[in-house]
């Protein structure tokens, strides 16, 4: 198998390092991920995932290394530019605008890629478009019946659906997720499952998760990091084979 | 809702202006003291309590405004269109300018430096005697005309606060109920969030600065021909810090308890002042009385229990 | 310019400087710890001011006053966070509001108990008077202010760096929740770092009496120096409080002298600079 070029690959990490002071988070992180890939991030806690993930999205600089989008060098863009660029993000802590509707927190979502977002003499219920599509991802995450709740009222479940909702809204290429089972119970967890599984498979997705299963159900290759290190790359059942990671999920 | 809002603002205007003749002069100039600081109430609104930047020195765009009127209508014998854009624009400048140096700043840092900005036009007004005539300030601003209608009795001038005021309010609660309004307020509960769905939050911040510096200074036009005199006082921290109780006190983020909060500090501050000096000390603690018993203000409280 | 004069500007200067280091010092540990902004620490200044006078009128004695003044401030800053600040944990905007609703309180009592005109305090003997050094004269008063930010500067640094209670106030500084969770009592070490800060913005306030007087409005007038110190020195450090306190005082000394008209504008030119280059000030840590 002939290793991809650059531009061929969603996303591209190169010896990508991140320190806080004397702490090395993320060390010389090589990563490729295909178009259409469904990868998943796993690792002890602490290992770096979220801080990995943290870099790809912009929201922190690289202390070393780069990050390449769709052939595009990104290591110096800031975050919003890269979201404008087709980057998508979940977070493990849910992040949402508590004070407002589901549906407002969808049309924000949907506005962002739009010239829409700066039109400052039109009320909102004018842009019908809008409106209808913030409406449709709602319904494609099964939260068509709450749009008008308060986020801060909904229960942890739905609001983990709505971060999934926002992350989509913006018709993402890449779509990093971030622990989209957090706190959830197995039957909700399911039902998150079955809701990624059915995602667009145009979609590269990355996905950090701590439920094994879901991981290994939903994704075709698998990365495991440790202490901010790469110690395995491929696919499931070569990540589940390889001798270093039963050491650290399965004990000495 | 909103046709429920303006409705609603539509009958308090028509009742405002029908009551206007029957009322004596000093309760009508009470009024309109109350809707220009009204219209200043809510340029903080849209800062505080939309996009959730906690400014301090409204002030200094008002007075701008306000010493730009005074200064070309005692000075120059400008008319009130003139007057009014040169208020206007200069305030719009000076926001934009301080813009730059102030979005940069989050929260508390964001409150600080709008507040030494502030200071810093206040010590220009103060010190600036051979154009700001210093401590004395600039006095016997004329009343406009419009066209053939003289502004100098209580009566009409009213009517053009009141109708300054109305379209004031009616532009900023389209701007607030826009899609820049929603990401204003999108901006309010989660900066990181808007960040990674592709906003441009420092730009979308300013925007809202130099807005917010506009309406200030629309408000700092209407004070200094309604005052006729425009002082260093006008600038002063207090006056900031005033703005700010109105918009807590009436509620922030709801664009009407601003001008509410304006009505009542106005009318409490010339009621206490008849019977006491003490008016800074009962500020204060009704200042303190609000936080502690009414965090989000009366059109909070009242919209919350609605809900 | 005479040399002199630069001479003589710069140490008017450093010793500006100086009480605002006593004045900044204490705010920039009141947000290191509780993160919030005392809109009403230029009214412990202007109160430590009031106070020294009555007490130096009654009792002729500046040691008492400087004493007294600094005690009774801290004490009234301590009531201020215990009855009312911790009610609103959490609540940064709350709190600073607050605050802002004591600084009204606070200069309207002031104005009731001690009138509208100003006052300078008497000041010892032993510190009046200038020292002769080449052409120029410099105050001894003056000198003193700087010996005693020294000083201060010294004991807090002693107390932050050498200290169990600077080690947990530290602590606090750096992570309230951890410092929380490993057995520190932060409560009380907010309780502490008011009632120091309110009492060493009083002894600014007393001693600068001496020298700029004491009058209405002297809050609110001092007050955004306190804050362009700290945003410069950035928030919550104390060498970035000394820092940003010296450069504010050359700034505003030279500014007034040079370019009377342009008074706080020499004071924002430079900080805007500073914004535009570090945000979080040039010690801070945001």
């Amino acid at each position: 198998m002939s290793t991809p070029v650059g531009a061929d690959l969603a996303l591209r990490l190169v010896g990508v390092t991140k320190d806080f002071g004397g702490l090395r988070a993320v060390d010389r992180v090589a990563l490729e991920v295909r178009p259409g890939e469904r990868r998943a991030l796993i690792g002890p806690n602490g290992a770096g995932k979220t801080t990995l993930f943290n870099l790809i999205s912009g929201s922190l600089p690289v202390s070393a290394g780069s990050i390449t989008l769709f052939g595009r060098d990104v290591t110096n863009t800031s975050a919003h530019r890269r979201a404008a660029q087709g980057l998508a993000r979940t977070f493990q802590v849910t992040n949402l605008f508590p004070d407002l509707t589901v549906l407002e927190n969808a049309l924000l979502a949907i506005q962002a890629h739009t010239a829409s977002r700066f039109a400052m003499l039109r009320p909102m219920g004018v842009f019908a478009e809008l409106q209808a599509r913030a409406r449709a991802t709602l319904e494609s995450v099964g939260l068509a019946g709450v749009t008008d709740a308060v986020v801060r009222n909904l229960s942890h479940g739905e609001q983990r659906q709505l971060e999934i909702a926002l992350a989509l809204a913006g018709r993402p290429r890449v779509l990093l997720l971030d622990e989209p089972t957090a706190g959830l119970s197995p039957a909700e967890s399911r039902l998150m499952a079955g809701l990624l599984g059915r995602l667009d498979p145009a979609i590269t997705v990355l996905m950090i998760e701590h439920d094994m299963d879901i991981a290994l159900e939903l994704s075709a290759r698998v990365t495991v990091l440790h202490y901010g290190c790469v110690i395995a790359d491929g696919s499931r059942d070569e990540v589940k084979a390889d001798p270093q990671v039963r050491e650290i999920y399965l004990g000495a | 809702m909103i046709r429920r809002r303006a409705l609603a603002a539509a009958i308090v205007v028509g009742v405002l202006a029908g009551l206007g003749p029957a009322l004596p002069a000093y309760p009508l100039t009470l009024i309109t003291q109350a809707l220009i600081f009204g219209i200043l109430a809510m340029s903080l609104d849209v800062l505080l309590g939309y996009t959730g930047l906690p400014s301090l020195g409204q002030a200094a765009y008002f007075g701008v405004a306000a010493y730009a009127v005074a200064l070309l209508a005692t000075e120059r014998q400008v008319g009130l269109v003139g007057c009014a854009a040169a208020g206007i624009a200069l305030a719009a400048v000076t926001a934009a300018v301080f813009g730059v140096v102030a979005i940069r700043a989050r929260g508390t840092y964001f409150l600080m430096i709008t507040l030494a900005l502030g200071m810093v036009v206040w010590g220009l007004a103060f010190r600036w005697v051979s154009l700001t005539k210093g401590d004395n300030g600039v006095s016997g601003v004329p009343r406009p005309e419009l066209g053939t209608l003289s502004l100098s009795a209580p009566l009409p001038f009213f009517y053009f606060a009141l109708v300054t005021a109305a379209v004031s309010w009616a532009l900023l609660g389209l701007l607030v109920t826009s899609p820049f309004g929603l990401g204003l307020k999108g901006i309010r509960g989660s900066e990181s969030r808007m960040e990674a769905l592709g906003y441009n939050v420092w730009l979308h911040k300013y925007l809202a600065f130099v807005i917010a510096g506009v309406f200030a200074g629309i408000a700092g036009v209407l004070w200094a021909y309604y005052n006729g005199f425009v002082g260093p006082t006008d600038v002063q921290l207090v006056t900031s810090v005033e703005a700010l109780l109105m918009t807590a006190l009436g509620g922030p983020g709801t664009l009407i308890g601003p001008v509410l909060g304006a009505g009542i500090i106005v009318f409490l501050k010339n009621f206490v002042s008849v019977y006491t000096k003490r008016w800074l000390l009962i500020l204060g603690a009704v200042y303190i009385g609000v936080i502690l018993f009414a965090p989000r203000g009366v059109v909070g409280a009242f919209r919350r229990q609605r809900r | 310019m005479r040399p002199d004069f630069w001479v003589v500007q710069t140490f008017n200067g450093l010793s500006y400087g100086a009480l605002l280091f006593l004045l900044a010092s204490g705010l920039s540990l009141i947000f290191g710890v509780m993160r919030i902004v005392n809109m009403a620490h230029g009214s412990y200044f202007m109160l430590g001011g009031y106070l020294g006078l009555t007490v130096a009128l009654r009792t002729r004695s500046f040691a008492m006053s400087v004493l007294a003044a600094t005690v009774a401030i801290a004490l009234i800053g301590m009531a201020m966070e215990r009855f009312f600040l911790r009610r609103l944990r959490g609540q940064d905007l709350g709190q600073v509001l607050m605050t802002i609703g004591f600084a009204l309180i606070f200069q309207d009592l002031a104005l009731l108990i001690w009138g509208g005109d100003p006052y300078n305090l008497p000041v010892p003997a032993a510190l009046s008077g200038g020292l002769r050094l080449g052409g120029a004269v410099f105050p001894i008063y003056r000198i003193f202010i700087v010996g005693v930010a020294i000083a201060v500067g010294l004991g807090l640094w002693l107390l932050l760096d050498r200290t169990r209670a600077g080690a947990m106030i530290r602590a606090a500084v750096d992570d309230g929740e951890m410092a929380q969770g490993v057995g520190i009592n932060v409560p009380q070490i907010s309780l502490a770092v008011f009632g120091l800060g309110a009492g060493l913005a009083a002894l600014g306030g007393v001693i600068g009496a001496g020298f700029l007087g004491v009058y209405p409005g002297a809050d609110f007038e001092v007050l955004p120096y306190a804050f362009v110190v700290v945003i410069v020195g950035g928030l919550g450090s104390l060498p970035g409080a000394m820092a940003g306190s010296l450069l504010v005082g050359l700034l505003d000394n030279f500014g007034k002298a040079l370019f009377p008209e342009l008074a706080y504008f020499t004071l924002f030119a430079p900080m805007a600079l500073i914004l535009a280059i570090r945000p979080t000030g040039l010690f801070g840590r945001g």
